[in-house]
């Protein structure tokens, strides 16, 4: 009898994964009760026993696209594909959380008769974005911690007043002043003169910025002041990371979704096709017209599903339609405070990671 | 911050210190792709503290070496996923204004 070797299989082709797992590898199932195969197997040796090796590093630049989907000043959305999970989340994750921007940080009240109590107002001061770009300042930490500087500082100025017979009226964000030339207030412990700041030069000379600084939102409500009440306050901002607080974080959401995928199973015909084209709340499926009276579902905007499993739900249904996810597709959302446009907010965020490759590999040559 | 816990050098143990699962997690993800390396795992010890340990065995190369590849080719992934997402921003920029002149 001739000896065959068990991986000799004529069946099974070479080099290249059967259908079904290769399905498995790529796909995310979306059952009725649960999702399946969620996991993406990393290890290179995995699929050795199938004469299969393939690592996504050495394709990748090959493989990689960006497709930008929409974009406006605070919100783009775009498609990444060919990329694991793990640093798509990494990115995220970044975007989130270490991404610096510049929010008031210490507030110094000189009056506060209003009912906000003086903690609450601040804690609100702090959740304001401002329009100043981070990139040109420092942390105050950095060299001196008790000197604040035109480097590290955003002053400021906040003094509203109700008249006694007036109305109620609402205090906004733009009313909040700009104070480019550092505080104007005099510390009292050292018997006056001194001053919270010292800054070297004025923040609104041309080369320092090309915008003035201001506020992103000019209609944030920040307190209600009744008739003989009044603010006087100083408003001090500093660069900082979501990481310490949310006040910091550049985006208000930085997410993502795999692209979903849509494969009817069977032929849908008729009323059938009717009832499937009714359940979807979104619109996913649509009905072709085949002529003599025949009509059948196809599915036309898979991208549109929300995975809400209305489809499947009922008895049947899930022989029929299979949801699924594609798992090296990215379909990612960031949208931005104000502070940097949302393009830049990404490039920035791959920027931190590779600085962090880069602190690795400099303590590793050691 | 990064010290290794030395039990031979090709099994090896880093500590990352003010690190988390954002680079623990992408790292492992390029040390399994790589040949070399024949188990790559990660794991924060105590979530109030502030350290990630990853474990590498290797089979050619020492674990540290290895390691410094994975940082490589990470550090590589990044630039090109920052290429060409410059190159699909300024792309539709440019299409954005073509239509917009277009119609005028
Ligand atoms: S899961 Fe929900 S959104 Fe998706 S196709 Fe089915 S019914 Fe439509």
């Amino acid at each position: 009898m001739p000896r065959i070797s068990v991986l000799d299989m004529p069946d099974v082709p070479n080099g290249q994964l059967p259908p079904h797992i290769q399905l498995q590898k790529t796909r995310v199932f979306c059952e009725k009760n649960a999702p399946t195969h969620t996991d993406y197997v990393q290890h290179h040796g995995s699929y050795t026993s199938m004469d299969v090796h393939e690592s996504l590093i050495e394709n990748f630049h090959n493989n990689f696209k960006v497709n930008v989907i929409r974009l406006t000043s605070d919100v783009i959305e775009f498609d990444m594909i060919g990329i694991d999970a793990s640093l798509a989340n990494a990115f995220r994750r970044i975007l989130i959380s270490e991404l610096p921007t510049m929010a008031i940080e210490k507030v110094y009240f000189v009056n506060n008769t209003s009912v906000i109590p003086d903690e609450v107002l601040s804690h609100r001061l702090g959740l304001i974005p401002l329009d100043a770009d981070p990139r040109l300042f420092e942390y105050i930490s950095d060299e001196s911690s008790s000197s604040s500087n035109e480097r590290n500082t955003i002053v400021f100025k906040l003094n509203v007043f109700c008249k006694d017979n007036d109305k109620r009226i609402s205090v906004k964000s733009n009313q909040l002043k700009w104070l480019p030339k550092g505080s104007q207030l005099n510390s009292e412990t050292d018997g006056g003169g001194n001053e919270y700041t010292s800054f070297r030069c004025s923040q609104d000379s041309p080369e320092f910025s090309h915008k003035p600084i201001g506020l992103k939102h000019d209609d944030i409500i920040i307190a209600k002041l009744g008739p003989g009440q009044a603010i006087e306050l100083e408003a001090h901002a500093v660069k900082g990371i979501g990481k310490t607080h949310a006040k910091w974080s550049p985006v208000s959401t930085a997410w993502y979704r795999m692209l979903p995928e849509i494969v009817l199973m069977k032929e849908i015909e008729n009323e059938m096709a009717e009832k499937l084209v009714k359940k979807c709340p979104v619109n996913v499926f649509d009905i072709e017209d085949l002529g003599a009276g025949r009509k059948k579902a196809v599915v036309s905007n898979p991208r549109a599903c929300t995975l809400c499993r209305e489809c499947i739900r009922d008895e049947g249904w899930e022989e029929r339609v299979s949801l699924r996810r594609v798992k090296n597709h990215f379909i990612f959302t960031i949208e931005s405070t104000g502070s940097l446009p949302p393009e830049v907010l990404f490039t920035e965020a791959v920027k931190i990671l590779e600085e962090k490759c880069e602190a690795v590999i400099h303590e590793l040559s050691f | 911050m990064e010290e290794g816990l030395r039990e031979n050098s090709r099994s090896f143990t880093f500590s990352l210190v003010n690190e988390d699962h954002t680079l623990a997690n992408a790292v492992r993800f390029t040390l399994n792709q790589n040949p070399m390396v024949e188990l790559c795992a990660y794991s924060i010890p105590h979530p109030s503290d502030n350290i990630v340990n990853i474990a590498i065995q290797s089979t050619d190369k020492s674990a540290k070496a290895v390691f410094n590849d994975g940082l490589q080719d990470l550090r590589s992934m990044c630039q090109i996923v920052r290429d060409s997402f410059d190159k699909s921003v300024n792309d539709f920029r440019a299409e954005l204004q073509e239509s917009s002149e277009s119609k005028n």
